[in-house]
């Protein structure tokens, strides 16, 4: 067989292939806010965390600023603790913003949601490593069901 | 004389089975020595050993007097170098032509120009006939073509001992005289030293400088020609004149078949 | 032979086994640095790379094409038929992208190099390698794989990346399925190190593994037609049963132990 041949079609196969993992990359896959480039770091405390997992979207009006980074308990209370990564770009936050973990959709995944709280004379901007103190918890369904049992045992009595 | 191949006092087992116990041979410089015997001994097993590709239980087997048992790894390739061996199917790489098969050993232990390898592979080829067929692959050749291909490759290096492993088996008397007379023009052109493994009595005795015989492990006779021809061991004169039954039993081992027919079964 | 001595009889012959595959793979590994191997590894590359191409191009078609017919009839009674793109994707990249590509080619590449290999060696090529004074190891082995190595992560990636574009024909074109969401969604559950990389480093390991048995069932086989015929037969099953229980362990190891 002719070598030639054979070396072109080697070259146009490694191309394909290329092209497909261009593909992937470009197309399919979001590289954007894997791990690279500058974050700080937030903490915020939820009673209950839900469905939420580390890798989950931080999002502010539904952009995307940032990850959970790790999803711990914390000895003392014994309360989760969420490690928020946030891009370095989105820094100017005041201290009185809120988070809270909702749900994409009736079935979709569970995100933190940051709220951007009103900035007054005196409140300073959330710096790496600060806490978060308002937050709100996941709306759990077997709670929300037993509240809506319960008020309604009331209405009836 | 000077010898080019001793092998000492060797034994060679194989699965638990003997297949040469205790055996001396000596393959004399620029001569053909051809080893003989019936099938199923092992023949093709000593050229291995003397290659380096099966190693012996014990004893000793030496090329131009260092042993092969003892080389390492790459002291062995470089005595394979000068060593060439003709497989029984002519081990033709069927992947390139003929040509390319003969430039092989070229291309790999030498840094010749193209031009001077195309030109050694034309007189290689011309020596065993066949330059015309240098363009063909390996399967549009004759048994007989594809033998003498192979022959150019082995002698494509100029090695200093050539091994013919059954060369005449399954050819046509032609194809087999042209085998016989390039093995002797071969080896006295090229003064290289040549070992013929083969069964095939009559031509062996025309070309051969010496002859062994071996059968039952061991060698059972040895000599020029004519001194084989007028051995007095039953045993030569039974491979000699092809008889069926004799010192080698037609039997394979076995327990006898009035018993296996008539006896009680077990 | 009674039972028992045939068992360690057995089991020896086995673990002997095992030992030659090492030794042979650690030959061809160590073979690499030769310049001289690059044109030879190439032309393997075309042999066993190049020639797999349709099958897989083919296959990749229709299982991103049969995936996104199932998926939306399943997502479409919770309206979430939105979510075909992450689904078909997601599946392709960590599971049947590499798994069935290795499949493919131990099927296609994988019993042709053991029939080459053990052909070679039927035909005392190998020998006459040997005598020589060329390590076939060298000349063989190594070429056919570091082709295999290359070649099938190479196929995987195109594999998942036509299977996403038949998810597409199906589910947008056909099914109806918003194309914005299709892509979109898909980019925001697809991640480039978490799925794209370990269906990569997937089908790197299976490569290694289908390669390895293909050759090593080739060199070492009964110089036979029989024997051929069987080692052919063990590459295709071997691999096989490798690949998807290697499958288990890398998938427990990478997604399944939080």
């Amino acid at each position: 067989m002719n070598k030639y041949k054979a070396e072109l079609m080697v070259g146009v196969f490694v191309l394909l292939s290329i092209g497909a993992l261009l593909m992937l990359a470009l197309n399919v896959a979001n590289q954007t806010m894997s791990t690279k480039g500058d974050t700080y770091t937030l903490y915020a405390k939820f009673d209950n965390i839900g469905g939420l997992k580390e890798r989950s979207a931080v999002k502010v009006g539904g952009v995307t600023v940032g990850r959970v980074t790790s999803i711990t308990l914390d000895k003392k209370d014994y309360t989760p603790v969420v490690e928020l990564s946030i891009i370095s770009k989105y820094s100017e936050f005041p201290e009185t913003s809120s988070v809270s973990i909702l749900t994409s959709g009736l079935l979709g995944e569970q995100y933190v949601g940051f709220q951007p709280g009103f900035s007054f004379d005196g409140i300073a901007n959330l710096q790496d490593g600060d806490y978060l103190q308002d937050t709100k918890s996941a709306l759990v369904l077997e709670d929300l069901i037993g509240q809506f049992l319960f008020s309604r045992g009331k209405d009836e009595d | 004389m000077d010898n080019l191949v001793d092998i000492d006092k060797m034994t060679f087992r194989r699965g638990g089975r003997v297949i040469y116990n205790d055996i001396s041979l000596n393959v004399p410089k620029g001569k053909i020595t051809a080893v003989m015997g019936p099938s199923g001994i092992g023949k093709t097993t000593l050229l291995r050993l003397i290659g380096g590709q099966l190693t012996p239980d014990q004893g000793d087997i030496r090329f131009d007097g260092k042993s092969i048992v003892a080389m390492n790894r790459s002291k062995l390739y470089e005595t394979r170098r000068r060593m060439s061996m003709l497989f029984q199917s002519g081990a033709l790489f069927t992947d390139m032509n003929v040509h390319d098969n003969v430039a092989f050993p070229l291309k790999e232990h030498t840094r010749l120009a193209p031009d001077v390898i195309d030109t050694i592979v034309a007189l290689k080829l011309q020596a065993v006939g066949l330059r015309g067929a240098a363009k063909l692959m390996p399967s549009e050749l004759s048994g007989g073509m594809a033998r003498r291909a192979a022959l150019a490759r082995a002698i494509a290096l100029d090695p200093d001992l050539i091994m013919y492993d059954e060369p005449f088996a399954g050819q046509d008397p032609i194809s087999m005289g042209v085998l016989v007379k390039l093995i002797r023009q071969l080896n006295d052109a090229l003064d290289v030293t040549s070992i013929v493994v083969t069964h095939d009595v009559t031509e062996v005795l025309t070309i051969a400088d010496y002859i062994y015989i071996l059968a039952d492990q061991k060698v059972i006779g040895q000599g020029t020609a004519d001194e084989i021809r007028n051995s007095e061991s039953p045993l030569v004169q039974q491979f000699l004149k092809g008889e069926a039954d004799g010192p080698v039993p037609f039997h394979y081992p076995s327990d006898k078949l009035e018993d296996a027919l008539f006896g009680d079964v077990k | 032979m009674n039972p028992i001595q045939a068992l360690g009889a057995n089991s020896i012959a086995k673990v002997a086994a095992i030992g030659r595959a090492g030794l042979m793979l650690i030959g061809a590994i160590f073979a690499l640095p030769k310049l001289k191997n690059v044109p030879l590894t190439i032309q393997q590359i075309y042999v066993v790379g190049v020639q797999s191409l349709l099958i897989i191009v083919v296959s990749g078609l229709f299982i991103g094409m049969v995936m996104a017919l199932q998926g939306y009839t399943i997502l479409v009674d919770y309206g979430a038929e939105g979510s075909l793109g992450p689904m078909v994707a997601l599946s392709l990249l960590r599971e049947l992208g590499p798994v069935v590509t290795a499949l493919l080619f131990a099927g296609r590449a994988g019993s042709a190099l053991t029939a080459e290999i053990g052909l070679m060696k039927a035909t005392e090529q190998l020998s006459s390698l040997e005598m020589m004074a060329v390590d076939p190891l060298r000349r063989v082995v190594a070429p056919r794989f570091w082709a295999g190595l290359i070649s099938m992560p190479l196929l995987a990636a195109i594999f998942s990346a036509v299977g996403i574009l038949g998810g597409h024909v199906v589910g947008v074109d056909w099914l109806g399925v918003d194309a914005g969401s299709y892509w979109s969604l898909m980019q925001s559950s697809v991640e480039w190190g978490n799925d794209v990389g370990n269906g990569i480093i997937k089908s790197l390991v299976f490569a290694l593994v289908v390669t390895w048995i293909a050759i090593f069932k080739g060199y070492d086989s009964t110089p036979t037609s029989e024997g051929i015929s069987k080692a052919t037969t063990q590459t295709v099953v071997f691999s096989s049963l490798a690949v998807l229980g290697l499958d288990f362990i890398l998938t427990a190891l990478m997604f399944g132990i939080e």
